[in-house]
Protein backbone atom coordinates (compact mmCIF):
# COMPACT_ATOMS: atom_id res chain seq x y z
CA UNK A 1 0.00 0.00 0.00
CA UNK A 2 1.38 3.60 -1.00
CA UNK A 3 1.34 5.29 1.99
CA UNK A 4 2.95 9.34 1.26
CA UNK A 5 2.06 11.14 -1.99
CA UNK A 6 3.12 15.36 -2.34
CA UNK A 7 0.54 17.93 -2.42
CA UNK A 8 2.20 21.37 -3.18
CA UNK A 9 1.07 24.87 -2.39
CA UNK A 10 0.35 25.31 -6.33
CA UNK A 11 -2.02 22.95 -6.20
CA UNK A 12 -3.71 24.00 -2.85
CA UNK A 13 -3.96 27.43 -4.46
CA UNK A 14 -5.02 26.13 -7.36
CA UNK A 15 -7.95 25.02 -5.58
CA UNK A 16 -9.00 28.95 -4.56
CA UNK A 17 -10.89 29.33 -7.94
CA UNK A 18 -13.70 27.14 -6.43
CA UNK A 19 -13.26 29.51 -3.09
CA UNK A 20 -14.04 32.66 -5.31
CA UNK A 21 -16.88 30.85 -6.94
CA UNK A 22 -18.22 30.39 -3.88
CA UNK A 23 -18.12 33.59 -3.27
CA UNK A 24 -19.35 35.02 -6.50
CA UNK A 25 -22.23 32.84 -6.41
CA UNK A 26 -23.05 34.97 -2.96
CA UNK A 27 -22.43 37.93 -4.48
CA UNK A 28 -24.46 37.54 -7.42
CA UNK A 29 -27.64 35.85 -5.93
CA UNK A 30 -27.06 38.29 -2.67
CA UNK A 31 -26.79 36.26 -0.27
CA UNK A 32 -24.62 38.07 1.71
CA UNK A 33 -22.30 35.08 2.36
CA UNK A 34 -18.64 36.48 0.86
CA UNK A 35 -17.57 37.90 4.30
CA UNK A 36 -18.38 34.21 5.64
CA UNK A 37 -16.77 32.18 3.00
CA UNK A 38 -13.45 34.40 3.38
CA UNK A 39 -13.24 33.72 7.52
CA UNK A 40 -14.10 30.34 6.62
CA UNK A 41 -11.34 29.67 4.38
CA UNK A 42 -8.82 31.42 6.31
CA UNK A 43 -10.09 30.13 9.47
CA UNK A 44 -9.47 26.42 8.06
CA UNK A 45 -6.35 27.15 5.81
CA UNK A 46 -4.51 28.50 9.51
CA UNK A 47 -6.28 26.13 11.89
CA UNK A 48 -4.91 23.02 9.52
CA UNK A 49 -1.69 24.33 8.60
CA UNK A 50 -1.12 24.34 12.38
CA UNK A 51 -2.53 21.69 13.61
CA UNK A 52 -0.80 19.91 10.15
CA UNK A 53 2.75 20.67 12.23
CA UNK A 54 1.56 19.84 15.89
CA UNK A 55 0.82 16.49 14.59
CA UNK A 56 4.09 16.03 12.83
CA UNK A 57 5.77 17.33 16.11
CA UNK A 58 3.33 14.40 17.77
CA UNK A 59 3.89 11.69 15.20
CA UNK A 60 7.97 12.69 15.25
CA UNK A 61 8.06 12.56 19.13
CA UNK A 62 5.56 9.42 18.96
CA UNK A 63 5.10 9.64 22.98
CA UNK A 64 1.52 8.98 24.32
CA UNK A 65 1.88 11.61 27.03
CA UNK A 66 1.59 14.27 24.04
CA UNK A 67 -1.02 12.23 22.07
CA UNK A 68 -3.13 12.24 25.51
CA UNK A 69 -2.45 16.68 25.73
CA UNK A 70 -4.32 17.31 22.01
CA UNK A 71 -7.01 14.77 22.63
CA UNK A 72 -7.69 16.68 25.79
CA UNK A 73 -7.52 19.59 24.37
CA UNK A 74 -9.87 18.53 22.12
CA UNK A 75 -12.79 17.41 24.36
CA UNK A 76 -12.49 20.41 26.15
CA UNK A 77 -12.64 22.39 22.87
CA UNK A 78 -15.50 19.66 21.53
CA UNK A 79 -17.42 20.03 24.81
CA UNK A 80 -17.20 23.92 24.43
CA UNK A 81 -18.46 24.17 21.14
CA UNK A 82 -21.24 21.77 21.94
CA UNK A 83 -22.51 24.02 24.85
CA UNK A 84 -23.39 26.62 22.87
CA UNK A 85 -25.95 24.29 20.68
CA UNK A 86 -27.65 23.28 24.28
CA UNK A 87 -28.57 26.68 25.51
CA UNK A 88 -31.69 25.59 27.19
CA UNK A 89 -29.70 23.12 28.97
CA UNK A 90 -28.62 24.21 32.51
CA UNK A 91 -25.09 23.52 32.98
CA UNK A 92 -24.26 21.47 29.56
CA UNK A 93 -20.02 21.84 29.95
CA UNK A 94 -19.85 19.00 32.35
CA UNK A 95 -22.14 16.40 31.24
CA UNK A 96 -20.67 16.89 27.74
CA UNK A 97 -17.27 17.21 29.28
CA UNK A 98 -17.64 13.85 30.22
CA UNK A 99 -19.89 12.53 27.19
CA UNK A 100 -16.99 13.40 25.04
CA UNK A 101 -13.92 12.01 27.27
CA UNK A 102 -15.87 8.82 27.84
CA UNK A 103 -16.88 8.27 24.35
CA UNK A 104 -13.32 9.01 23.12
CA UNK A 105 -11.47 6.05 25.90
CA UNK A 106 -14.24 3.77 25.19
CA UNK A 107 -13.64 3.94 21.60
CA UNK A 108 -10.13 4.17 21.10
CA UNK A 109 -9.70 1.97 24.41
CA UNK A 110 -11.50 -0.80 22.18
CA UNK A 111 -9.93 -0.55 19.20
CA UNK A 112 -6.57 -0.84 21.18
CA UNK A 113 -7.56 -3.77 22.80
CA UNK A 114 -9.26 -5.36 20.05
CA UNK A 115 -5.91 -5.22 18.35
CA UNK A 116 -7.49 -3.05 15.28
CA UNK A 117 -4.83 0.06 16.06
CA UNK A 118 -1.31 -0.12 17.33
CA UNK A 119 -1.45 2.55 20.32
CA UNK A 120 0.76 5.19 18.66
CA UNK A 121 0.65 8.74 17.95
CA UNK A 122 -0.03 7.51 13.93
CA UNK A 123 -3.29 5.82 14.76
CA UNK A 124 -4.29 7.67 17.78
CA UNK A 125 -4.79 11.17 16.64
CA UNK A 126 -6.61 10.90 13.66
CA UNK A 127 -8.99 8.02 14.74
CA UNK A 128 -9.18 10.50 18.20
CA UNK A 129 -9.94 13.48 16.61
CA UNK A 130 -12.80 11.38 14.45
CA UNK A 131 -14.35 10.05 17.28
CA UNK A 132 -14.18 13.24 19.39
CA UNK A 133 -15.82 15.20 16.46
CA UNK A 134 -18.07 12.82 15.69
CA UNK A 135 -19.04 12.31 19.71
CA UNK A 136 -19.49 16.26 19.70
CA UNK A 137 -21.90 16.42 17.04
CA UNK A 138 -24.00 13.81 18.38
CA UNK A 139 -24.07 14.79 22.33
CA UNK A 140 -24.79 18.38 21.01
CA UNK A 141 -27.46 17.48 18.57
CA UNK A 142 -29.19 15.34 21.42
CA UNK A 143 -28.85 18.06 24.36
CA UNK A 144 -30.45 20.46 21.59
CA UNK A 145 -33.53 18.14 21.39
CA UNK A 146 -33.54 17.68 25.27
CA UNK A 147 -33.70 21.22 26.16
CA UNK A 148 -36.82 21.63 23.32
CA UNK A 149 -37.92 18.53 25.12
CA UNK A 150 -38.54 20.28 28.31
CA UNK A 151 -39.21 23.33 26.79
CA UNK A 152 -42.38 22.11 25.43
CA UNK A 153 -43.05 18.67 27.98
CA UNK A 154 -42.94 20.99 30.47
CA UNK A 155 -46.37 20.21 31.93
CA UNK A 156 -46.48 16.64 30.79
CA UNK A 157 -43.13 15.84 32.71
CA UNK A 158 -44.19 17.40 35.53
CA UNK A 159 -47.89 15.98 35.83
CA UNK A 160 -44.88 12.55 35.50
CA UNK A 161 -43.79 13.58 38.46
CA UNK A 162 -47.17 14.59 40.56
CA UNK A 163 -48.02 10.44 40.10
CA UNK A 164 -44.82 9.88 42.24
CA UNK A 165 -42.34 9.30 39.31
CA UNK A 166 -38.67 10.26 40.01
CA UNK A 167 -37.11 12.65 37.97
CA UNK A 168 -35.78 10.05 35.71
CA UNK A 169 -39.09 8.38 35.16
CA UNK A 170 -40.77 11.25 34.09
CA UNK A 171 -38.05 12.54 32.02
CA UNK A 172 -37.52 8.96 30.05
CA UNK A 173 -39.61 9.69 27.10
CA UNK A 174 -37.80 13.03 26.51
CA UNK A 175 -34.42 11.85 27.07
CA UNK A 176 -35.35 8.95 24.65
CA UNK A 177 -36.11 11.13 21.84
CA UNK A 178 -33.09 12.95 22.34
CA UNK A 179 -30.60 10.15 22.92
CA UNK A 180 -32.59 9.43 18.68
CA UNK A 181 -32.02 12.71 17.47
CA UNK A 182 -27.93 12.28 18.41
CA UNK A 183 -28.03 9.24 17.08
CA UNK A 184 -29.82 8.90 13.62
CA UNK A 185 -27.70 11.39 11.85
CA UNK A 186 -25.12 9.16 11.80
CA UNK A 187 -26.55 6.30 11.35
CA UNK A 188 -28.87 7.14 8.47
CA UNK A 189 -25.40 8.62 6.79
CA UNK A 190 -23.57 5.36 7.68
CA UNK A 191 -27.03 3.17 6.12
CA UNK A 192 -25.82 5.37 2.33
CA UNK A 193 -22.40 5.02 2.44
CA UNK A 194 -20.53 3.76 -1.03
CA UNK A 195 -24.29 4.60 -2.27
CA UNK A 196 -24.74 8.88 -1.83
CA UNK A 197 -21.32 9.69 -0.40
CA UNK A 198 -17.60 8.54 -0.32
CA UNK A 199 -16.52 9.01 3.39
CA UNK A 200 -13.39 11.10 3.35
CA UNK A 201 -11.17 8.39 4.76
CA UNK A 202 -11.30 6.05 1.96
CA UNK A 203 -11.19 9.18 -0.79
CA UNK A 204 -7.95 10.13 1.25
CA UNK A 205 -6.54 6.63 0.62
CA UNK A 206 -7.62 6.05 -2.54
CA UNK A 207 -5.67 9.41 -3.89
CA UNK A 208 -3.02 8.46 -2.18
CA UNK A 209 -2.63 5.47 -4.19
CA UNK A 210 -3.68 2.65 -1.62
CA UNK A 211 -5.15 -0.78 -2.77
CA UNK A 212 -9.17 0.06 -2.15
CA UNK A 213 -9.80 -3.08 -0.51
CA UNK A 214 -7.76 -1.78 2.17
CA UNK A 215 -9.17 1.75 1.90
CA UNK A 216 -12.44 0.48 2.41
CA UNK A 217 -11.83 -1.92 5.15
CA UNK A 218 -10.47 1.04 7.38
CA UNK A 219 -13.59 3.20 6.42
CA UNK A 220 -15.70 0.10 8.08
CA UNK A 221 -13.56 -0.01 10.72
CA UNK A 222 -13.48 3.65 11.70
CA UNK A 223 -17.78 3.85 10.51
CA UNK A 224 -18.01 1.17 13.20
CA UNK A 225 -16.01 2.83 15.82
CA UNK A 226 -18.12 6.04 15.27
CA UNK A 227 -21.38 4.31 15.79
CA UNK A 228 -20.64 2.94 19.09
CA UNK A 229 -18.72 6.27 20.17
CA UNK A 230 -21.92 8.50 18.82
CA UNK A 231 -23.75 5.87 20.97
CA UNK A 232 -21.69 6.48 24.39
CA UNK A 233 -21.55 10.34 23.89
CA UNK A 234 -25.50 10.79 23.23
CA UNK A 235 -26.06 8.49 26.07
CA UNK A 236 -23.81 9.83 28.73
CA UNK A 237 -24.79 13.31 27.75
CA UNK A 238 -28.60 13.09 27.71
CA UNK A 239 -28.52 10.94 30.91
CA UNK A 240 -26.30 13.46 33.07
CA UNK A 241 -27.94 16.49 31.53
CA UNK A 242 -31.61 15.74 32.14
CA UNK A 243 -30.89 15.46 35.98
CA UNK A 244 -30.02 19.15 36.00
CA UNK A 245 -33.50 20.04 34.82
CA UNK A 246 -34.58 19.08 38.66
CA UNK A 247 -34.20 19.61 42.39
CA UNK A 248 -32.93 17.02 44.57
CA UNK A 249 -36.27 16.91 45.69
CA UNK A 250 -37.61 15.65 41.99
CA UNK A 251 -39.35 18.83 41.32
CA UNK A 252 -38.81 20.58 38.10
CA UNK A 253 -36.19 24.01 38.29
CA UNK A 254 -38.11 26.75 37.07
CA UNK A 255 -36.49 28.05 34.14
CA UNK B 1 -65.34 30.88 62.24
CA UNK B 2 -62.19 28.78 63.72
CA UNK B 3 -61.34 25.95 61.19
CA UNK B 4 -60.79 24.00 64.84
CA UNK B 5 -64.34 24.19 65.27
CA UNK B 6 -64.84 23.40 61.74
CA UNK B 7 -63.17 19.80 60.88
CA UNK B 8 -59.38 18.04 61.50
CA UNK B 9 -56.86 20.30 59.58
CA UNK B 10 -55.04 18.47 56.70
CA UNK B 11 -52.84 21.23 55.70
CA UNK B 12 -51.61 24.35 58.13
CA UNK B 13 -49.55 26.85 55.78
CA UNK B 14 -48.12 29.56 57.88
CA UNK B 15 -45.94 32.98 56.51
CA UNK B 16 -45.68 31.10 53.42
CA UNK B 17 -43.49 33.19 50.51
CA UNK B 18 -42.44 32.19 46.83
CA UNK B 19 -40.90 34.80 44.61
CA UNK B 20 -40.53 34.07 40.79
CA UNK B 21 -37.45 36.78 40.07
CA UNK B 22 -38.45 39.98 41.16
CA UNK B 23 -42.71 38.62 41.61
CA UNK B 24 -43.77 37.63 44.57
CA UNK B 25 -46.11 34.83 43.70
CA UNK B 26 -47.12 34.19 46.87
CA UNK B 27 -47.06 36.55 50.12
CA UNK B 28 -46.87 35.59 53.94
CA UNK B 29 -49.50 33.06 52.75
CA UNK B 30 -51.15 31.96 56.09
CA UNK B 31 -54.17 29.24 56.41
CA UNK B 32 -55.47 26.15 57.31
CA UNK B 33 -57.26 23.54 54.99
CA UNK B 34 -59.33 20.87 56.67
CA UNK B 35 -60.31 17.56 55.90
CA UNK B 36 -63.19 17.68 53.37
CA UNK B 37 -64.19 19.84 50.44
CA UNK B 38 -61.94 22.78 50.33
CA UNK B 39 -61.81 25.66 46.92
CA UNK B 40 -58.96 28.29 46.29
CA UNK B 41 -60.68 31.04 44.84
CA UNK B 42 -59.26 33.96 42.99
CA UNK B 43 -58.95 35.91 39.78
CA UNK B 44 -56.17 34.86 37.31
CA UNK B 45 -52.82 35.27 38.63
CA UNK B 46 -53.67 35.22 42.54
CA UNK B 47 -51.29 32.45 43.13
CA UNK B 48 -54.10 29.60 43.13
CA UNK B 49 -51.94 27.38 41.28
CA UNK B 50 -48.49 27.42 42.85
CA UNK B 51 -50.59 27.00 46.31
CA UNK B 52 -51.70 23.82 44.89
CA UNK B 53 -48.42 22.54 43.58
CA UNK B 54 -46.71 23.42 46.94
CA UNK B 55 -49.37 21.19 48.87
CA UNK B 56 -47.48 17.68 47.12
CA UNK B 57 -44.16 19.36 46.99
CA UNK B 58 -44.07 19.96 43.20
CA UNK B 59 -42.83 23.20 44.64
CA UNK B 60 -41.06 24.22 47.71
CA UNK B 61 -42.00 27.88 49.37
CA UNK B 62 -38.77 30.07 49.45
CA UNK B 63 -40.18 30.93 52.95
CA UNK B 64 -42.20 30.01 55.99
CA UNK B 65 -43.77 26.40 56.96
CA UNK B 66 -46.10 24.02 55.39
CA UNK B 67 -47.23 21.00 57.32
CA UNK B 68 -50.16 17.90 56.44
CA UNK B 69 -51.56 15.56 58.94
CA UNK B 70 -49.69 17.46 61.91
CA UNK B 71 -46.20 17.05 60.64
CA UNK B 72 -44.09 19.25 58.36
CA UNK B 73 -44.37 18.52 54.46
CA UNK B 74 -40.42 18.56 54.16
CA UNK B 75 -40.70 15.50 56.29
CA UNK B 76 -41.99 13.08 53.95
CA UNK B 77 -40.69 11.81 50.96
CA UNK B 78 -41.55 13.56 47.76
CA UNK B 79 -42.55 10.37 45.86
CA UNK B 80 -44.75 8.72 48.09
CA UNK B 81 -46.29 12.10 49.45
CA UNK B 82 -47.63 12.63 45.56
CA UNK B 83 -49.26 9.53 45.51
CA UNK B 84 -51.19 9.66 48.59
CA UNK B 85 -51.96 14.04 47.61
CA UNK B 86 -52.73 13.56 44.23
CA UNK B 87 -52.52 16.62 42.28
CA UNK B 88 -54.70 16.31 39.16
CA UNK B 89 -53.02 19.18 36.78
CA UNK B 90 -54.42 21.62 33.83
CA UNK B 91 -54.03 20.32 30.27
CA UNK B 92 -52.39 18.96 28.75
CA UNK B 93 -51.08 15.93 31.11
CA UNK B 94 -51.70 12.69 30.13
CA UNK B 95 -48.66 10.52 28.85
CA UNK B 96 -48.66 9.28 24.77
CA UNK B 97 -50.71 6.10 24.39
CA UNK B 98 -54.41 4.80 25.80
CA UNK B 99 -55.87 5.81 28.87
CA UNK B 100 -55.64 2.10 30.00
CA UNK B 101 -51.33 2.39 29.44
CA UNK B 102 -51.84 5.71 31.94
CA UNK B 103 -53.67 4.15 34.29
CA UNK B 104 -51.24 1.05 34.57
CA UNK B 105 -48.18 3.31 34.69
CA UNK B 106 -50.01 5.15 37.67
CA UNK B 107 -50.54 2.21 39.21
CA UNK B 108 -47.50 0.30 38.72
CA UNK B 109 -45.74 3.63 40.80
CA UNK B 110 -48.10 3.17 43.76
CA UNK B 111 -47.73 -0.39 43.32
CA UNK B 112 -51.62 -0.74 43.37
CA UNK B 113 -53.69 -3.17 41.44
CA UNK B 114 -54.67 -1.50 37.64
CA UNK B 115 -57.81 -1.80 38.29
CA UNK B 116 -58.82 0.30 34.87
CA UNK B 117 -62.89 -0.66 35.11
CA UNK B 118 -63.57 0.39 38.36
CA UNK B 119 -61.77 4.04 38.30
CA UNK B 120 -63.19 4.87 34.73
CA UNK B 121 -66.38 4.50 36.22
CA UNK B 122 -65.62 6.52 39.40
CA UNK B 123 -64.49 9.03 36.59
CA UNK B 124 -67.50 8.47 34.78
CA UNK B 125 -66.28 6.92 31.50
CA UNK B 126 -67.45 4.07 30.51
CA UNK B 127 -64.61 1.15 30.88
CA UNK B 128 -64.38 0.91 27.18
CA UNK B 129 -62.49 4.08 27.32
CA UNK B 130 -59.45 1.70 28.38
CA UNK B 131 -57.94 1.51 24.51
CA UNK B 132 -58.59 4.63 23.45
CA UNK B 133 -55.53 6.75 22.64
CA UNK B 134 -55.43 9.86 24.70
CA UNK B 135 -54.27 11.58 21.35
CA UNK B 136 -58.31 11.31 20.45
CA UNK B 137 -60.30 12.39 23.23
CA UNK B 138 -62.16 15.52 24.17
CA UNK B 139 -60.89 18.21 26.59
CA UNK B 140 -64.07 16.59 28.81
CA UNK B 141 -62.49 13.19 27.91
CA UNK B 142 -58.77 13.97 28.88
CA UNK B 143 -59.70 15.65 31.89
CA UNK B 144 -61.86 12.41 33.21
CA UNK B 145 -59.11 10.15 31.95
CA UNK B 146 -56.57 12.59 34.54
CA UNK B 147 -58.62 11.63 37.21
CA UNK B 148 -59.21 7.99 36.57
CA UNK B 149 -55.35 8.07 36.51
CA UNK B 150 -54.71 9.75 39.94
CA UNK B 151 -57.73 7.50 41.53
CA UNK B 152 -55.88 3.90 40.77
CA UNK B 153 -53.22 5.39 43.36
CA UNK B 154 -56.16 5.29 45.64
CA UNK B 155 -54.80 8.53 47.62
CA UNK B 156 -56.57 10.30 50.27
CA UNK B 157 -56.18 13.49 48.72
CA UNK B 158 -56.74 14.82 45.87
CA UNK B 159 -55.93 18.14 44.49
CA UNK B 160 -57.41 19.51 41.10
CA UNK B 161 -56.22 22.75 39.20
CA UNK B 162 -58.96 24.44 37.55
CA UNK B 163 -60.57 20.54 36.69
CA UNK B 164 -63.37 22.47 34.35
CA UNK B 165 -61.63 25.60 32.99
CA UNK B 166 -61.52 24.35 29.35
CA UNK B 167 -65.46 22.62 29.51
CA UNK B 168 -68.18 24.00 28.11
CA UNK B 169 -71.28 23.66 30.85
CA UNK B 170 -72.46 20.67 30.44
CA UNK B 171 -69.19 18.72 30.61
CA UNK B 172 -68.72 21.02 33.51
CA UNK B 173 -71.92 19.97 35.38
CA UNK B 174 -70.99 16.22 34.96
CA UNK B 175 -67.58 16.98 36.14
CA UNK B 176 -68.72 18.34 39.31
CA UNK B 177 -71.58 15.75 39.91
CA UNK B 178 -68.58 13.03 38.97
CA UNK B 179 -66.61 14.80 42.25
CA UNK B 180 -69.43 15.33 44.61
CA UNK B 181 -69.55 11.66 44.25
CA UNK B 182 -66.58 10.62 44.71
CA UNK B 183 -66.19 13.11 48.02
CA UNK B 184 -69.45 10.23 49.20
CA UNK B 185 -67.89 6.91 47.76
CA UNK B 186 -64.35 7.35 48.76
CA UNK B 187 -64.42 9.82 51.48
CA UNK B 188 -61.58 11.85 49.96
CA UNK B 189 -60.40 15.04 50.67
CA UNK B 190 -60.10 17.34 47.81
CA UNK B 191 -58.70 20.98 47.34
CA UNK B 192 -59.85 22.55 44.29
CA UNK B 193 -58.61 25.38 42.45
CA UNK B 194 -61.21 27.67 40.98
CA UNK B 195 -61.81 31.24 39.70
CA UNK B 196 -65.61 30.34 40.01
CA UNK B 197 -66.93 31.02 43.42
CA UNK B 198 -70.09 29.14 42.51
CA UNK B 199 -68.02 26.28 41.85
CA UNK B 200 -66.30 26.46 45.05
CA UNK B 201 -70.03 26.78 46.61
CA UNK B 202 -71.32 23.89 45.02
CA UNK B 203 -68.18 21.71 45.17
CA UNK B 204 -66.92 22.86 49.00
CA UNK B 205 -67.22 23.60 52.23
CA UNK B 206 -64.63 25.55 52.90
CA UNK B 207 -62.66 28.30 50.95
CA UNK B 208 -59.53 30.29 50.99
CA UNK B 209 -59.47 32.67 48.68
CA UNK B 210 -56.95 34.65 47.11
CA UNK B 211 -55.34 37.89 45.46
CA UNK B 212 -52.52 39.43 44.25
CA UNK B 213 -50.35 36.06 46.19
CA UNK B 214 -51.97 36.85 49.51
CA UNK B 215 -54.61 35.70 51.46
CA UNK B 216 -57.93 37.92 51.55
CA UNK B 217 -60.52 35.61 53.48
CA UNK B 218 -61.33 32.18 54.72
CA UNK B 219 -63.52 30.25 56.10
CA UNK B 220 -66.93 27.76 56.17
CA UNK B 221 -68.84 27.87 52.85
CA UNK B 222 -72.66 27.54 52.40
CA UNK B 223 -72.87 24.23 50.45
CA UNK B 224 -75.18 24.38 47.31
CA UNK B 225 -76.60 20.98 47.06
CA UNK B 226 -75.86 19.70 43.48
Amino acid sequence: MSTSIHVSAGQVAATLVLVALAAAVSFWRRADLERDIGIATVRSFVQLTAIGYAIKLIFEADTLALVFVLLTVMVVFGALTARSRAKKVPNAFWPLLIALATAGATTLGLVVALGVFEPTARYLVPVGGMVIGNAMTASAVALNRLGDEFADSRARIEATLALGATAQQAAAPSVRRALRSGMITLIDSTKTTGLIFFPGTMVGMLLAGANPTDAVRLQLILLYALLGSVAIAALVATTMAHRNFFTPAQQLREQ
Amino acid sequence: MRLRDHGAVLFELRDVCLARGERRVLDSVGADIPVGATAIVGPSGAGKSTLLRLLNRLVDPDRGSISYRGRPLDSYDPLSLRREVSLVPQLPALLEGTIGTNIDYAAKLAEKRPDAERCLRLAGLDPDFAGRDVAKLSVGEQQRAMLARALVQEPQVLLLDEPTSALDREARDAIEATLARLQDELEISIVLVSHDPEQALRLAEWEVRLDGGRVVGTGPLERVPL
